[in-house]
């Protein structure tokens, strides 16, 4: 046994010539298109029973998607084709609503943020907040899940959510705590720096000569950062934005705690009760499931959810090379 | 010809050799000079004549620093005035104690050897140097009379503009580029008829319009490297500004746009002033009215283009005409 | 070509010394005189930037509270047990190893398999099409949600032929869960950092390195196995680190392919081979596990848990800024 480890490992020592090494590399190269393509063949094959059965009728509503999913599980070996019905456009409506607003609004602030951090944070401020941005933008997505479930729950809970309101709507839906408000602030609390410490590199490594041309034209500290700096760096933006999106649409542990993790879709009609109502996203309804795969029509379904995530996020990647297609053009470095 | 037709320069329209104008400044300075007489008797020998046949002599800095020559009365009003500037990077002095004044209509030359503290006296005119932590200013620049000081950044800055070495066009649209330094220089935002019609003029000032055949969508950093420094010049042209800082602007460009760019230089100086710093000393010949000589921090001869090129007073502003160093 | 007509501009004359005018400060570029947009911007950005101080101030601080509180030496040596009160839960040392584990197992695969293909697009791509289809694909890769390759890996190790990875059973049914199976999927979500460090490393190399080996008659293969590679050390081992971090935090994998145990859990009898194909826990489903939303409710133990973590993605920060550090510095003292 440890004979042949030598060997092989002696093997692979000696030099390789050019030839073998282009196609040993190439072929190592190879490995993650041949992984995209297993990727969508085998998600779409687990999917395809439910995806044949539903149609585009998965992204409707009109049922209880959590009953669905439950009955599903007691359908047996061999379920019948109505078994897989389901109308999973709730938890389709919470991905779009969770990640989007947490995106965009965290895009806001961590574009303004770094701007702050490169341009006018004084040098103190700067060298402390940059390291401990990037660490934020490192910290398992389950840390701020725990934050969220043992410290903003509660005190939405207790101190924003009045009885009465809960009352209000209790035939329908329990309110406590979890849901669109808290999932839409953790969500943001953990994008947004991995959104600032992309856009405060593509700050910094804007070339010295535009900003130099910018003061030198007479701008000012503003119109110098913005006008040339953001605008120059907008690919590295909108690549973390996506990045960020990405991120976003597949956060599972962390939603499934705060989310309320309900099929239910919140409706802005509500007024404020709106920010206080349970929803459950895609990534969420697929760990939380994961323990009924034996049941053909429930792992069917979850692997529905997985190809409309893995879907949209080649969609994003695609977008992304897409949005900066022009920018290329203008030849800005992407 | 492939000359676009704007082109008008003698030394272009009479030959195809578009070194015609590098290599017989006679030939190009007609056009362009001003303040020199007008018959041609009093046209230059060509530099190459100059710069033979001189022997090396040793230097005494103490004693080789010359008083400037009372300046041409054709010129327009004062613009700047530099007075006993001295300028340095943290311990080290690069520019010692110069003083000189730079009129409306005149082109000034700065020519010295690399490494003299050309780019560095030239930044601090429009407080550029202000963006180098380590770098500090003693002495006094005034522009209008007024210390440049005490201006704010911007506004100072508008009325210096500045033209770099490396052409710097932002990575926006040809009118992106030029739209930007009008809405930055003024206080409300001009409408998009005027701003169309101020880029196109500041484009055409530039000698850039009709190269580009309208098409001022084109990313600017898709136009070559000539180009490039005309669309930079433009902008900084765009607002009028009153003096024009120009560090080496065509040391990465080829003979054709440098001429190109020599022709407008001539163009602008009447409604500017221009200080142009150059390590070609024939560029210097062809365009400027007066040169400032800098050597190691010091201002060593300051005078009329004639006097300093053909009987330069001081011993050093001799070796380095004649190519000793440098 | 016309140009403007010359306006001679007016000349104010200097009524005083220039000694007595000069101001004792330089005037700058007082926002004060900014147009009032350009105002309520950089008031926005200040705004932003003492919001991101104060959130990431608060985060930190309030898991640095409570982990030193809860944390404590025998938590982490005892064996964790299921219970309901959070005295009889026991200590988190299988949930650590864990996450050692299977952080282990994931660099060894994605390092390898990073690099090759980094050199691979950085020093052949040739056919170029082929090249760059590799490089968006590494980048879909990046932006793939984790809880969509873990459902992925899934369906891969539950085929009879992987069964040899993880636990089969009676019927012939492959479990698919286990520290191989998670640590291989795990791999991916490292390879597109280990790939983007060692590719930007490889672009900055200056091309007379490579000539200059050319020039003394060695392969392609010799040079970037001799110069080009230990030149970029650095880089290798930055994106390692960031790899290390991202597997680190995952929570998903972990959720889907590790299973739900809490303790490992050997399959086999070959010693060392049954903890890898066997399964467990890591530090990320541990907090899950522990908090509200799982099965343990022992808030203390997950903030611990929680706090044992961000130490580990601090470190592995602190360690990605040293080698930057002091690449930094020994490209200053060359
Ligand atoms: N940012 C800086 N920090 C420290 N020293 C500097 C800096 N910029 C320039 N110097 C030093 O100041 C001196 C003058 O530099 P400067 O760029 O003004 O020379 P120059 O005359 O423009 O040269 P060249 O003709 O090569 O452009 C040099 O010795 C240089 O090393
Ligand atoms: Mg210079």
């Amino acid at each position: 046994m440890s004979n042949v480890i030598t060997t092989a490992i002696a093997r692979v020592r000696e030099p390789w010539s050019d030839r073998q090494a282009t196609v040993l590399l190439g072929a190592v190269a190879c490995f993650v298109l041949v992984l995209i393509g297993a990727m969508i063949i085998f998600i779409v094959h687990a999917a395809w029973p439910s995806l044949s059965a539903n149609g585009l009728g998965i992204f409707t509503g009109g049922h209880d998607v959590d009953k669905q999913l439950g009955s599903m599980l007691v359908t047996g070996q061999h379920p019948p084709k109505s078994a897989y019905h389901l109308n999973a456009w709730p938890y389709v409506y919470a991905t779009i609503l969770i990640a989007g607003v947490a995106v965009l609004g965290g895009l806001v602030i961590a574009v303004f943020a770094s701007v702050f951090i490169v341009e006018f944070a004084p040098e103190r401020v700067r060298r402390v907040l940059v390291p401990t941005v990037r660490l934020l933008a490192a910290v398992p997505s389950v840390v701020f899940g725990l934050i969220g479930i043992l410290v903003l729950v509660p005190f939405i809970d207790h101190d924003l959510l009045s009885t009465k309101r809960q009352e209000s709507v209790t035939h329908l839906v329990q309110l406590d705590g979890t849901g669109v408000m808290v999932s839409i602030i953790v969500l943001a609390i953990m994008v947004t720096p991995l959104m600032i410490a992309l856009t405060v590199e593509a700050l910094r490594a804007i070339p010295h000569g535009w900003k130099e041309g910018a003061a030198a034209l007479g701008a000012n500290r503003w119109e110098a950062i913005w006008g040339v700096s953001v605008r120059a760096a907008r690919p590295a933006i909108i690549s973390a934005a996506v990045l960020a999106a990405s991120r976003a649409l597949g956060e599972a542990v962390m939603l499934s705690m705060i989310s309320g993790s309900r099929g239910w879709s919140p409706n802005p009609l509500d007024g404020l009760t709106y920010l206080f109502e349970p929803l459950r996203p895609l990534a969420a309804a697929i760990v939380e499931n994961v323990d009924g795969l034996n049941a053909p029509a429930v792992k069917s379904s979850i692997y529905v959810f997985a190809t409309i995530l893995l879907f949209s996020s080649l969609l994003l990647s695609i977008g992304s090379y897409l949005a900066r297609l022009p920018l290329r053009r203008q030849g800005v470095r992407v | 010809m492939t000359s676009p037709p704007r082109l008008r320069s003698h030394a272009l329209s009479a030959t195809d050799d578009p070194f015609a104008s590098l290599t017989d400044p006679a030939a190009s300075r007609e056009p362009v000079r001003r303040s020199t007489s007008d018959d041609g008797a009093a046209l230059p020998p060509p530099i190459k004549r100059v710069v033979l046949d001189r022997t090396p002599r040793p230097i005494d800095p103490a004693t080789d620093v010359v008083a400037p020559i009372a300046k041409d009365q054709t010129l327009g009003p004062e613009r700047l005035r530099i007075e006993h500037v001295s300028i340095g990077y943290g311990e080290a002095r690069v520019v010692k104690d110069l003083s000189l004044s730079i009129h409306q209509g005149e082109v000034l030359a700065l020519i010295g050897p690399s490494g003299c503290g050309k780019t560095t006296f030239l930044r601090s005119m429009n407080r550029l140097t202000e963006q180098t932590a380590s770098a500090w200013r003693e002495g006094q620049i005034l522009l209008d009379g007024r210390d440049i000081y005490e201006t704010e950044l911007p506004r100072l800055r508008r009325k210096i503009a500045m033209v770099f070495q490396q052409p710097n066009p932002f990575p926006m649209s040809i009118f992106d580029n030029i739209a930007y330094a009008i809405r930055v220089q003024n206080r409300k935002t001009p409408g998009k008829a005027e701003v169309r019609e101020r880029v196109v003029d500041s484009l055409r000032r530039a000698g850039l319009y009709d190269e580009l055949g309208g098409d001022l969508d084109k990313p600017a950093l898709r136009l070559s490297g000539g180009q490039q420094q005309r669309l930079c010049i433009a902008r900084a042209i765009a607002t009028n500004p009153e003096v024009l800082l120009m560090d080496e602007p065509c040391s990465a460009l080829d003979p054709r746009s440098t001429a190109v760019i020599e022709d407008l230089i001539g163009e602008l100086r009447e409604s500017l002033a221009i200080v142009i710093v150059t390590h070609n000393l024939a560029q210097a010949h062809r365009v400027a009215d007066n040169v400032a000589f800098m050597y190691l921090g010091d201002l060593v001869e300051h005078g009329p283009v004639d006097q300093v090129f053909e009987q330069p007073r001081a011993q050093r502003t001799r070796d380095y005409v004649a190519g000793v160093f440098g | 070509m016309s140009s403007a007509p010359v306006v001679p501009r007016p000349v104010t004359p200097v009524p005083t010394t220039p000694q007595e005018r000069r101001p004792v400060q330089p005037a700058g570029d007082s926002v004060r005189n900014w147009r009032l947009r350009h105002r309520i911007a950089h008031g926005a950005a200040w705004a932003a930037g003492i919001f991101v101080i104060a959130v990431t101030a608060s985060i930190m601080g309030f898991m640095a509270w409570k982990g030193l509180h809860y944390l404590n030496p025998s938590l982490i040596w005892q064996r964790p047990t299921p219970g309901l009160a959070q005295g009889d839960t026991g200590g988190i040392r299988d949930p650590l190893i864990g996450t050692l584990l299977a952080t282990f197992i994931g660099t060894l695969f994605a390092a390898p398999l990073g690099i090759a293909t980094a050199v691979w697009v950085g020093e052949y791509g040739k056919p170029a099409k082929l090249a760059r289809a590799i490089e968006s694909a590494i980048e879909m890769v990046a932006g793939m949600p984790n809880i969509v390759l873990a459902i992925f890996g899934l369906a891969i190790f539950q085929l009879p032929f992987f069964s040899f990875l993880s636990f089969k059973a009676q019927g012939g049914g492959v479990y698919g869960r286990s520290f191989i199976a998670a640590g291989l999927i795990m791999s991916l979500i490292a390879i597109p950092l280990i790939y983007t460090a060692t590719r930007e490393g490889l672009a900055q190399l200056p091309a007379k390195l490579r000539e200059g080996s050319w020039a003394l008659g060695k392969t392609k293969i010799c040079t970037i196995r001799t110069v080009l590679l230990p030149q970029i050390r650095p880089n290798i081992a930055t994106g390692i680190v960031l790899g290390m971090g991202r597997i680190v935090g995952d929570t998903a994998i972990v959720v889907v392919l590790l299973g739900a145990a809490l303790q490992i859990d050997p399959v086999g009898d070959t010693p060392g081979l049954n903890v890898l194909r066997g399964g467990g826990s890591t530090l990320t489903t541990y907090v899950y596990a522990a908090s509200p939303a799982g099965e343990g409710n022992a808030p203390q133990k997950a903030y611990a848990a929680a706090f044992l973590l961000l130490l580990i993605v601090v470190f592995l920060n602190a360690l990605v800024g040293w080698i930057g550090r002091r690449t930094k510095n020994s490209e200053i003292t060359q």
